[in-house]
């Protein structure tokens, strides 16, 4: 469960501009549910995840995170370390009691046993995604957070990594949030929707999604996007 | 011509073409201050059966091979310092300049005077040369530090010695290459300077001998096993170690 309450966050500037990207951001997640943030480009979305990450500490307002507090993350760029193969930066993720861990679980439903010990230029963009992926899972995290994971990919590629997730999240049950600008990308994976404003990013609306995702077909996909837009 | 061999192949007749070139010299120039190849053979033939060679290539190598681990070690811990935090490179930077600009006799005369004549003096001096290229070299690497890779380090948690060896030293690693290629040169040049000046062994000392002795075959004899003995260097350990760590590299 995340528990994200951010009373204000800015920026300030080189010469001293002020930019307010978050205010009154309220939210939070049911244990293993998957909700996607979407909305509109520049409104903040990245900013909150990385202060949920951690990586931003400069805000103020509360984040609680529940549980073991295992995070991991999968980030707009597939982000593998170039010179350590797809298995040593899925492993280098591991707590050190873990880092013997068998893979071979998440490594098959990914298709990633044959590049295992590729090193990630030599694999595609596509490829490269799904090992961030694996490694995001691999920790068993209590929180997993995605920023935009599919962008820059085709059509297919896109929906077939999607496919990829959801199988691997409903085999590894975690409390997923992921951010998208593509609204029909979160009709498909999501169970709950979180419209943002314009900047500064507050929450609009809070949608939950109750349709199960096997019955999601485009008919059923282009109601939930009508409903979002509608919620706008 | 096999296209692996077209390298070791052209390099080979190169050197031969400069032999042949130095000994026509000498056939028209006879004179003892430039001897003919067989001359610096026969000099070494003489040095190497009475084992003096080996003695003072080695001790040599290793006042070579000591003064690059302490300028790579303590340079490089400053270097990346200097570039992960703006302040201290800000008061830093007068004392490096300062550094850089300090002849190396200077350094080895000085050293020779405050710490004595001994080996540490010797191998302190050598190192005080080379360590501000050392700073200079990986200060520039540690700016270069991706921090997409930093982020990740943070999110998974990685202990810093994990953060060290698999995200921070892999960046660095063509600062690396770059510093210890350009030292291992420069610091045998000046291991030389430091042995004429202040020690009793070593292949400077040699030189400085048979210069008294205005023995140029000798002189010649000593240089070029040196320098052959750092070309292995090169191919069998600098190379192949650049190799194995940028493999990744498509």
């Amino acid at each position: 469960m995340l528990d994200v309450n951010i009373i204000d966050r800015t920026f300030t500037s080189a010469d001293g501009t002020k930019l307010k990207a978050v205010e009154n951001l309220k939210f939070q997640l049911p244990q293993d549910s998957f909700t996607c943030i979407v909305g509109p480009s520049g409104c903040g979305k990245t900013t909150t995840l990385r202060m949920i990450l951690g990586l931003d500490t400069d805000y103020d307002g509360e984040i609680v995170k529940s549980g073991n507090g295992v995070v991991s993350a999968v980030f707009q760029e597939p982000r593998l370390l170039p010179w350590r193969t797809v298995e040593q930066n899925i492993r280098l993720a591991l707590p050190p009691t873990k880092k013997n861990m068998p893979l071979e679980s998440l490594y098959e439903p990914l298709g990633l046993t044959p590049v295992k010990n590729f090193y990630p230029a030599e694999l595609s963009l596509g490829l490269a995604r799904r090992a961030a992926i694996a490694r995001a899972f691999a920790l068993t995290p209590e929180l997993l957070v995605l920023d935009e994971p599919f962008v820059s990919l085709d059509d297919d590629t896109a929906d077939r990594l999607r496919e990829l997730l959801i199988t691997v999240w409903e085999a590894n049950p975690t409390t997923a949030l992921m951010v998208t600008h593509n609204v029909r990308e979160a009709a498909m994976l999501a169970d709950h929707i979180l419209l943002f404003s314009d900047r500064p990013a507050e929450v609009v609306a809070t949608l939950a999604i109750d349709t199960p995702r096997a019955q999601r077909d485009d008919a059923e996909i282009s109601a939930i996007v009508q409903r979002i837009r509608e919620s706008r | 011509m096999n296209v692996k061999l077209r390298g070791p192949i052209t390099a080979l007749a190169s050197i031969i073409t400069l032999v042949v070139l130095w000994f026509v010299v000498t056939l028209f120039v006879s004179d003892r201050s430039l001897p003919s190849p067989f001359e610096v053979a026969s000099a070494f033939a003489v040095e190497f059966k009475s084992g003096e060679l080996f003695y003072h290539l080695g001790v040599t190598l290793i006042r070579v091979l000591a003064a690059f681990f302490v300028a790579m070690l303590i340079g490089s811990a400053i270097g990346i310092l200097l570039g992960m935090d703006a302040g201290i490179n800000r008061f830093v930077e007068p004392w490096l300049i300062l550094l850089l600009n300090i002849p190396a006799l200077v350094i080895i005369v000085l050293a020779y005077i405050w710490f004595g004549l001994n080996e540490a003096a010797a191998i302190g001096a050598v190192a005080l040369n080379k360590i501000p290229n050392v700073i200079i070299t990986l200060r520039e690497g540690a700016r270069s530090l991706d921090p997409a890779y930093a982020e990740l380090a943070t999110v998974y948690k990685f202990s810093w010695w994990k953060r060290l060896r698999h995200v921070v030293l892999p960046q660095l690693q063509p600062f690396f290459a770059a510093a210890t290629r350009s030292g291992i040169s420069l610091i045998w040049k000046i291991v030389l300077v430091v042995e004429l000046l202040g020690r009793s062994n070593g292949v400077g000392f040699q030189i400085y001998l048979y210069f008294q002795l205005f023995d140029v075959a000798t002189i010649l004899a000593y240089t070029l096993a040196f320098v052959f003995v750092m070309l292995m260097v090169e191919y069998f350990v600098l190379q192949p170690v650049e190799r194995v760590s940028t493999r990744w590299r498509p």
